[in-house]
């Protein structure tokens, strides 16, 4: 599904990716692991198309098709989804109404006709018990003054809308108590089947208990410099990283 | 030397006009004092610390031929083209600022009398002659006393104490510039009485693409109270300059919001002037622009807080494409006597091209200690991260565009109470977000 090849980036000349090789199949889920400003978000919206990022080498196929040559909509449309590490507040845009116009352009790219006022609705009522999240807050200004588990969940609300093949959560755990924690997991394990794929980034080892990887990877310096199964994110809850900055840096 | 020459050609122009106006009402000695004031105040200069942004004497350069009446092809069909869908109004048109009865549709109305400045000048109404200049009576500025001096016509509404008005009052101006030039000093003078209620439009338009210059003046007298609403609604052309200047005197207990939403034209210069001079008074002013071309848009309003207890809240907005330039000022006085004022203010805008400029300038004056005063301005792009987020679900960019733009207007729409012009500028603000910005 995605394949990624010695993928460089900088942002302002400053080089942050440094050659990532990544394959990513049908109904894996890999998650991304490493220490703070190892490039993991970097990487995250690279392949979501924020374009403050600068591609200077490699490439990112997805489907068949080069992921990089698309702008970030196009993207979302052939079902690419990032999920926001901090998700933006817009005051004024409602998220139904926002979700409304989104689903539709994705329905009109894949040839399907605009879903009716009645057929949103309920599409979206059963999305939003998923993710245990109020009607109310989906008529409010888009994020503006919900709590970060809210913001959360209306990420993956979000996701749950339009049913993207693969999903990248950027640090999706980040500051959720242990509830709002497992109601993400569980929307995510809920999506999840064999034909889509998951990439998590992540800092903690804790959200990998209630989201099984098949694949974990270690980001550090720009570079995937282990990878190795759901073992490997207890090894490292255990050690931390810097036995891993030691092996790479004694090699560098 | 060139501009003392230009300047004085100017002058030389309105002395012909003036000296051509009838001056055998009443009336005329009011025209006189006010001609008196300009030929020895002369036209602002850009040196005019109120005028520092907005050129407005360079209007007059364009060489209005002021002595002669231009014709007009205005029917039924224009004015309906103007009248949006759901607005049940009662209709005054004025073509080239002369009333037209025809084209008008005023309804017998309980405690309401309509009539036309022209007709109130020329029957010397005693009515009309003592009102008229009330609330403009410490108005120093150039251009309404121009107005004064060359009035044409315009409407004298009367609403009688505790009288509440349904249909809201919808004035059309509309200048026909096919074959000519035109240049149009049009007034309003409105009285509310106590305890009544009514609701205005304002609604200018042009016809034709030659130059059009209209200097306009309304004046409203909220008397205890009284609650209105005045929406003003400028959408003309490229060609089209404006100078309006809306002076309102604010009773005990009244209160009163003004809206002024300019969609385009070439200079548009709005004065809105509001002497809160009572207690439990509340004033709102209400405005959005949303201009590209080359389109000037300056907004200079002052709430004069006079008395205590009482509010006033303003919300400016704009969004400027292209060279399109936008100025704000707004002013906020609170006199010593006025304590537990509550005075708040507000302008945003966003630039969506290097081109644009705005120039925004909030002025509060206090002299008394127990007030809550606040103010606050903001300019700058589009959120790129905003446009990012919409963009990452699928949005095109253009339709993110859209939506963030308009999220950032509909703070101001949503505060119009009248609900077929919310749906109007919903609708013609969403449209051209969407297609010329």
């Amino acid at each position: 599904m995605l394949k990624i090849k010695d993928l460089h980036a900088s942002i302002e000349d400053k080089e942050i990716l440094k050659g990532i090789n990544l394959e990513v199949k049908a109904g894996e889920v890999h998650a991304i692991m490493g220490p703070n400003g190892s490039g993991k978000s970097t990487l995250a919206s690279v392949l979501a198309g924020r374009e403050d990022y600068e591609v200077t080498a490699g490439s990112a196929e997805f489907g068949g098709k080069d992921l990089l040559e698309m702008a970030a909509e196009e993207r979302a449309r052939e079902g690419v989804f990032l999920a926001f590490q901090y998700p933006i507040e817009i005051p004024g845009v409602s998220t139904t109404n926002f979700m409304k116009t989104a689903l539709n352009q994705v329905r009109e790219h894949k040839g399907l006709d605009p879903l009716d006022a009645v057929s949103f609705l309920k599409l979206m009522k059963e999305k939003m018990q998923l993710v245990e999240i109020d009607q109310s807050l989906l008529s409010r200004s888009l994020n503006e003054g919900f709590s970060g588990g809210e913001k959360k969940r209306n990420e993956i609300f979000q996701m749950a809308m339009l049913e993207p093949k693969l999903s990248i959560l950027d640090e999706t755990d980040s500051g959720l108590d242990i509830d709002a924690l497992k109601i993400v997991a569980n929307g995510v394990n809920t999506l999840k089947n064999k034909d889509n794929a998951t990439i998590v980034v992540t800092h903690y080892q804790r959200l990998l208990d209630y989201i099984v990887p098949d694949f974990v990877h270690v980001l550090y310096k720009g570079r995937i410099v282990k990878s190795g199964t759901k073992d490997l994110a207890l090894e490292l809850e255990e050690k931390g990283y810097d036995w891993i900055k030691e092996e790479v840096d004694a090699t560098i | 030397m060139t501009e003392v020459a230009e300047r004085s050609k100017i002058l030389e122009g309105l002395n012909t006009r003036f000296s051509s106006l009838n001056n055998s009402s009443d009336f005329h000695a009011i025209r006189q004092k006010a001609f008196d004031f300009i030929n020895e105040k002369g036209l602002p200069h850009p040196k005019n610390e109120e005028y520092k942004f907005t050129n407005v004497t360079r209007i007059l350069e364009k060489q209005f031929d002021i002595s002669k009446k231009s014709g007009h092809a205005v029917g039924k069909s224009d004015v309906d083209a103007l009248v949006f869908e759901g607005l049940d109004v009662i209709k005054l048109v004025f073509i080239n600022g002369e009333f037209s009865l025809e084209l008008s549709d005023i309804e017998e109305t309980k405690g309401l009398k309509i009539s036309s400045i022209g007709k109130a000048i020329e029957s010397n109404d005693p009515q009309f002659l003592a009102l008229f200049g009330e609330a403009t009576k410490n108005n120093n500025d150039e251009f309404a006393a121009l107005n004064t001096a060359l009035v044409e016509d315009g409407s004298f509404i009367t609403v009688a104490d505790n009288s509440i008005i349904e249909k809201p009052i919808a004035l059309f101006f509309i200048n026909d510039a096919t074959n000519d030039k035109n240049y149009t000093n049009s007034r309003n003078l409105i009285s509310i009485g106590k305890n009544s209620q009514v609701d205005f439009l304002e609604l200018f338009s042009t016809k034709g693409n030659n130059d059009s210059f209209t200097n306009i003046v309304t004046e409203i007298l909220v008397d205890e109270n009284a609650h209105g609403n005045y929406y003003k609604i400028q959408n003309n052309n490229d060609n089209a300059s404006h100078i309006g200047t809306t002076q309102i005197h604010q009773k005990r207990s009244s209160v009163f919001s003004t809206y002024t939403f300019t969609l385009n034209g070439g200079t548009v210069r709005n004065n809105l002037n509001i002497a809160v001079d009572g207690e439990g008074c509340e004033s709102h002013m209400y405005g959005l622009y949303v201009v590209n071309g080359k389109t000037h848009v300056d907004n200079h309003t002052a709430a004069d807080h006079i008395r205590p207890h009482s509010m006033s809240n303003e919300l400016y907005k704009g969004i400027l494409e292209d060279n399109a330039r936008g100025v704000f000022n707004g002013k906020v006085y609170v006199r010593q006597a006025a304590q537990k004022t509550n005075a708040f203010q507000s302008n945003k805008n966003i630039l969506l091209s290097d081109t644009s400029t705005v120039n925004t300038k909030p002025q509060l004056e206090i002299w008394a200690d127990d007030v809550k005063c606040s103010h606050g301005c903001t300019t700058g792009q589009l959120d790129e991260d905003a446009l990012f987020y919409l963009r990452a679900r699928g949005l095109s960019k253009t339709s993110a565009r859209a939506m963030l733009l308009y999220a950032f207007a509909i703070e101001v729409i949503e505060s119009v109470k009248l609900e077929p012009l919310k749906n109007y500028l919903e609708h013609i603000i969403s449209e051209r977000l969407h297609k010329d910005f």
